[in-house]
């Protein structure tokens, strides 16, 4: 890590911030894509969500009487602090100097303090979709910390830290190896990943019946550039679990040196990845059904008990006494 | 002892170790029937595909023909016979209502703990590997053993005795590469009767009872016995 | 190996295989009943030979096969309480089909199942291998459950549901033991195959690993306690032994539990000999003492709340099993040998009893103790027989059982002299519950229209004969014979 705190590795560490947001559109698109084909549709464009954002952008942002500076502050926090998260992760290599930060619990936190506005900015106007989105979303995501936590504690009690980049380095390291712990681990953050950023079995992401809406129920208000601001923030959220399930769990080819080839390698693996993901979230959308909310919670605990499974798997099998 | 150094082999062995459990878990909290039956079936898959792991690693002839003998065993024709069963007996659309799934699952995970606990003085720094499957396949008896108690159905009654067999079976797999061929002969004889006896048994419950829910098996309570006079009135 | 002995053992043990093949093709009941009783005497003149053969020329162990002194006694015994109860079982059953009750293509079944019952008892009581005493008791398990269940009645099915799962999950338990020792032996024999052979594992007891031997022995008599009827592990017990047609009920309780224990006392024979170094030698003594005392207890306080009669007789089994789980757990030259003679006097009396009880509810017309009444002077022949037979089972002088439970008791004062008031109060408890309801049953009035019915009281007599001569005078062959045991179980003889 030492030659890494150079002004390079700070130039990679900015370039790899700007591919997150501006490849998170694209990843969005390209799930949207393939899904319209699976339906035997043509689909809108890949660059599609380019074109949405930018006429959001350019249109008024409506603010109703009843809304308190929490709504308009809000877009901006949720899409700060999930850039802050995404601006850490190992994206094209290992060490940067924002590695440093990146700590699979504060990657939690940044993304509870954003799941946190958002609710309360769906509360904020005082409607009832908004509410009602605000305490399903809260619903969700309280059920689905404590699996994401069990994963990342599984992952931390192999690799002895909770750095991201020291997890990636670990599995690296350990070559081809067949973890009991980590299988689980990648289940039930599979099935967190799924109800974390909105996508059906949990949540359509688009429905448009306010009824069966969880994220959308919460931004129901915001429009122009606070709307444009919250798609991008989804969009980066997405992106940033299939970051992290890439690269945690099939880390290969992610760049170790701070050498152009093997940047290159590390963006074209990395590419490779999420279009495999994008195309496994497109299919699993297509095949399975949105679940009623009151089996939300069913869903959830199986994934909490995949990621505890994982962590006895790792105490039971995996360490000796 | 470190997982990365095992040889694959035996890493795959933990993981479909791992899996077997799993599929203990999916038995335990499915509600409808025919699908703990296919987790069974898996389940029993995943045994013998251990069993061929083992078999490789190991050398062991003999091995082979028990994966072979659990496969059709407790991979086809068991699942096929509950099947068979299950539609005879018209329960194919019925959800078995449990009370609180997610304690039973809760239950089942303190099961795990305590086989792990109880499984950890067989701790030599050789076998070290071997006392990892043996808290896994006692946790696999154990939820077997919770899945007949906690469920009220005959037909999960009888698959948690069946998946008790495999975590047995599992043990003896995994930690003592097989017992000698004549008692595993033996032990597949027994499971084979046993189900078919259970066969047998579901007709006749749900004849004389009317009904395969075994809160309805009360006419025998352990102290108290209604008078043989009165049942024979009644009957 | 011995040819010599090598011939009886192979009769005793794969007659009744064959027999329970021969009996599930012949359809006369007539005939099926004569079989089955020729099938018997057969068997047990063989395991008289055996047993001779082993007195004179020591241990026998061959194709995976060990009889010593321990488990001919135990042999000779079953083929003899099979074959009083093929005597009284043969006319018997006949009356049963003629009332209806069971119909003469299932009658196959039972006597089928009777052969079938005897070779795996034998089978478990003979084999060197565990695997095989598993398997073997595992299919005596499965056996029992149809003949338990034979009548189709709504309750006979339950008992049996029951029993099977009860009895199911305890075997299981027993197999991981039986596992976890077979794992334990794989790490110092030479030989890993030979890891399944009570032989092999006696001489290398002393380097089984510690941990895994105790561990393997809670797995082992919890298993095979649940047989043996230990508490808590015996709720399928009264329900199994009320439930089935009476032959069934007496080789139930005076056969199959003794297998469960013997099977128990062998475990704890090699934990003695594995733990013998170690800090805590007698972890196997102790569960024994506590699982029997607990069952004992428990029993003796069940039996005064019955109100059917075979379900109170099937307490007083759990009671005595338990007593003697106690007296093996003890250990030393006295409790093991009381504990022996005590397993032969309990499966004598009570397999008398449960064909007295079978007789009684027949003229009564009902299991009910309320409702039997007047028994010795409708026919005194059964009346008599179930006051007797009581008197025994609760301990009066001079039958047998009094003698081995003064032996326990002497034992038990010599090394825990504070539970012997535990046993004692227990047995008069017990003695008061039985005789309270014996009292009315065999004096009372007798109820309008009971008449007496046919009843083969042979099998009562000849085994009540033998309980009051046990308990007068030992016979010197047979308690050098238990000495012999004695010092096979606990390393010392007693006389």
């Amino acid at each position: 890590m030492g030659d890494f705190v150079s002004p390079a590795g700070w130039a990679i560490a900015m370039v790899q911030a700007l591919l997150f947001m501006l490849g998170a559109p694209l990843l969005a698109g390209w799930v949207k894509r393939i899904k319209s084909r699976l339906q035997n549709r043509r689909g809108p464009g890949l660059l599609q969500p380019y074109r949405d954002l930018y006429k959001l952008f350019g249109k008024e942002a409506l603010v109703a009487h009843s809304a308190s500076p929490l709504f308009r502050a809000a877009p901006y926090i949720v899409f700060g602090s999930t850039l802050i998260a995404v601006a850490v992760i190992p994206l094209l290599a290992v060490s940067l100097p924002t590695a440093a930060v990146a700590d699979m619990i504060v990657l939690v936190g940044f993304l509870a303090l954003a799941r946190f506005f958002l609710a309360l900015a769906g509360m904020d106007v005082g409607t009832a979709f908004g509410g009602m989105g605000a305490s399903r979303e809260m619903l969700v995501s309280a059920l689905a910390e404590p699996a994401m936590l069990m994963a990342v504690f599984t992952l931390a009690m192999s690799a002895h830290s909770t750095n991201l980049s020291s997890v990636i380095q670990f599995n690296l390291d350990a070559g081809l190896v067949l973890r009991p712990s980590f299988m689980f681990a990648l289940l039930g953050l599979i099935l967190v990943a799924m109800a974390e950023t909105g996508r059906i079995p949990v949540d359509n992401p688009a429905t448009h019946l306010e009824l069966t809406m969880l994220h959308e129920a919460m931004i129901l208000e915001y429009s122009g550039r606070h709307l444009a601001l919250m798609e991008w923030a989804a969009q980066l959220k997405f992106m940033l679990y299939g970051v992290l399930i890439a690269n945690l769990f099939f880390p290969w080819g992610i760049a170790t040196q701070l050498s152009l080839p093997a940047l290159a390698l590390g963006l074209l693996s990395i590419i490779t990845k999420l279009m495999l993901l994008g195309l496994l979230v497109a299919v699993a959308e297509t095949v399975l059904a949105k679940m009623r909310l009151f089996r939300a919670p069913q869903y959830l605990n199986l994934a909490f008990l995949l990621t505890l499974l994982g962590l006895f798997s790792h105490v039971i099998l995996e360490t000796s006494a | 002892m470190n997982l990365s150094q095992l040889p694959l082999l035996e890493q795959a062995i933990f993981v479909l170790a791992a899996l077997v459990v799993l599929t203990s878990f999916s038995q335990l909290a499915q509600t409808r029937l025919t699908a703990s039956i296919h987790s069974f079936a898996w389940q029993g898959a995943m045994v013998a595909m251990v069993t061929v792991l083992v078999a490789t690693a190991s050398g062991i002839p003999h091995l082979y023909l028990s994966a072979l003998l659990t496969l059709s065993l407790k991979s086809l024709l068991i699942p096929w016979m509950l099947h068979r069963l299950v539609r005879r007996l018209n329960m194919e659309r019925e959800v078995e209502t449990i009370s609180h799934p997610a304690l039973m699952v809760l239950a089942g995970t303190g099961l795990v703990i305590f086989s792990y606990w109880v499984a950890l003085p067989i701790e030599r720094l050789e076998l070290a590997a071997t006392r990892n499957v043996v808290a896994v396949s006692l946790s696999v008896v154990l939820l077997g053993l919770w899945m007949m108690v906690a469920r009220r159905r005959v037909v999960a009654q009888v698959l948690g005795f069946m998946s008790m067999e495999n975590g047995l079976f599992l043990a003896a797999v995994a930690s003592t590469r097989g017992m000698p061929l004549v008692v595993e002969l033996g032990v597949a004889f027994d499971v084979l009767v046993a189900a078919v006896l259970f066969g047998v048994f579901f007709f006749h419950i749900s004849e004389s009872i009317d009904s395969l829910d075994v809160d309805r098996l009360n006419r025998l309570t352990s102290l108290d016995v209604k008078d043989h006079q009165a049942r024979e009135e009644t009957s | 190996m011995t040819s010599p002995a090598f011939v009886p053992l192979a009769i005793t043990v794969f007659t009744p295989l064959l027999g329970m093949g021969l009996l599930a093709v012949v359809r006369t009941l007539s005939l099926a009943g004569w079989l089955n009783l020729g099938l018997v005497i057969i068997e047990f003149s063989a395991s008289l030979v055996l047993a001779y053969d082993v007195a004179q020329g020591g241990e026998f162990i061959a194709h995976s096969f060990h009889i010593d002194a321990f488990n001919v006694y135990l042999v000779v015994l079953t083929t003899f309480v099979g074959l009083t109860t093929a005597i009284f079982s043969r006319p018997y059953m006949v009356e049963v089909c003629e009332q209806g009750h069971i119909t003469s293509r299932r009658m196959r079944l039972y006597h089928s199942m009777f052969q079938g019952f005897q070779f795996t008892m034998l089978l478990a009581l003979t084999t060197d291998n565990l695997g095989i005493l598993w398997v073997a008791v595992e299919g005596a398990t499965l056996v029992t459950v149809l003949l338990v269940s034979l009548y189709r009645t709504p309750e006979s099915v339950e008992a049996a549901w029951k029993y099977f799962i009860l009895c199911g999950v305890g075997i299981a338990l027993a197999l991981f033991g039986t596992v976890l020792v077979y794992f334990a032996a794989q790490q110092v024999l030479s030989d890993p195959e030979q890891g399944l052979t009570w032989s092999t594992l006696y001489t290398q007891a002393a380097n089984l690993d510690l941990a895994v031997m105790r561990i393997a022995f809670v797995f082992l008599i919890v298993g095979y306690g649940t047989k043996v009827g230990l508490v808590p592990m015996h709720f399928w017990l009264p329900d199994a032994h009320s439930e089935g047609p009476t032959p069934v009920s007496a080789v139930l309780s005076g056969l199959l539990l003794n297998v469960a224990l013997y099977a128990v006392v062998r475990f704890k024979m090699l934990t003695d000999g594995a733990l013998a170094d170690s800090l805590s030698p007698n972890t196997a003594g102790y569960l024994m003492m506590a699982f029997g005392l607990v069952s004992f207890s428990v029993a003796v306080l069940s039996l005064q709340r019955q109100r059917d009669i075979k379900r109170m007789f099937s307490y007083s089994s759990i009671e005595h099993m338990g007593l003697m789980t106690f007296a093996f757990g003890i250990g030393g030259p006295l409790a093991t040998f009381a504990a022996l003679l005590h397993m032969l006097v309990h499966s004598l009396t009570k397999s008398a009893i449960f064909v007295t009880v079978g007789h009684a509810s027949h003229i009564a017309g009902t299991q009910s103790i309320e409702h039997i009444r007047g028994l010795i002077r409708t026919q005194p022949g059964v009346g008599w027989g179930l006051l007797l037979g009581v008197a025994a089972i609760a301990g009066f002088p001079p039958f047998g059982i009094f003698t081995s439970e003064f032996l326990i008791l002497s034992a038990t004062m010599q090394l825990w002299p504070w539970l012997t008031l535990l046993l004692l109060i227990g047995l008069v408890v017990a003695f008061a519950g039985l005789f309270r309801n014996l009292h009315p049953m065999v004096y009372g009035a007798i109820p309008d229209g009971q008449v007496p019915v046919k009843a083969n009281m042979f099998p009562v007599v000849v085994h009540l004969f033998l309980v009051l001569w046990l308990g007068l005078a030992i016979p010197a062959f047979l308690s050098s014979w238990l000495d012999e045991v004695t010092r096979l179980i606990s390393g010392k003889g007693l006389l």
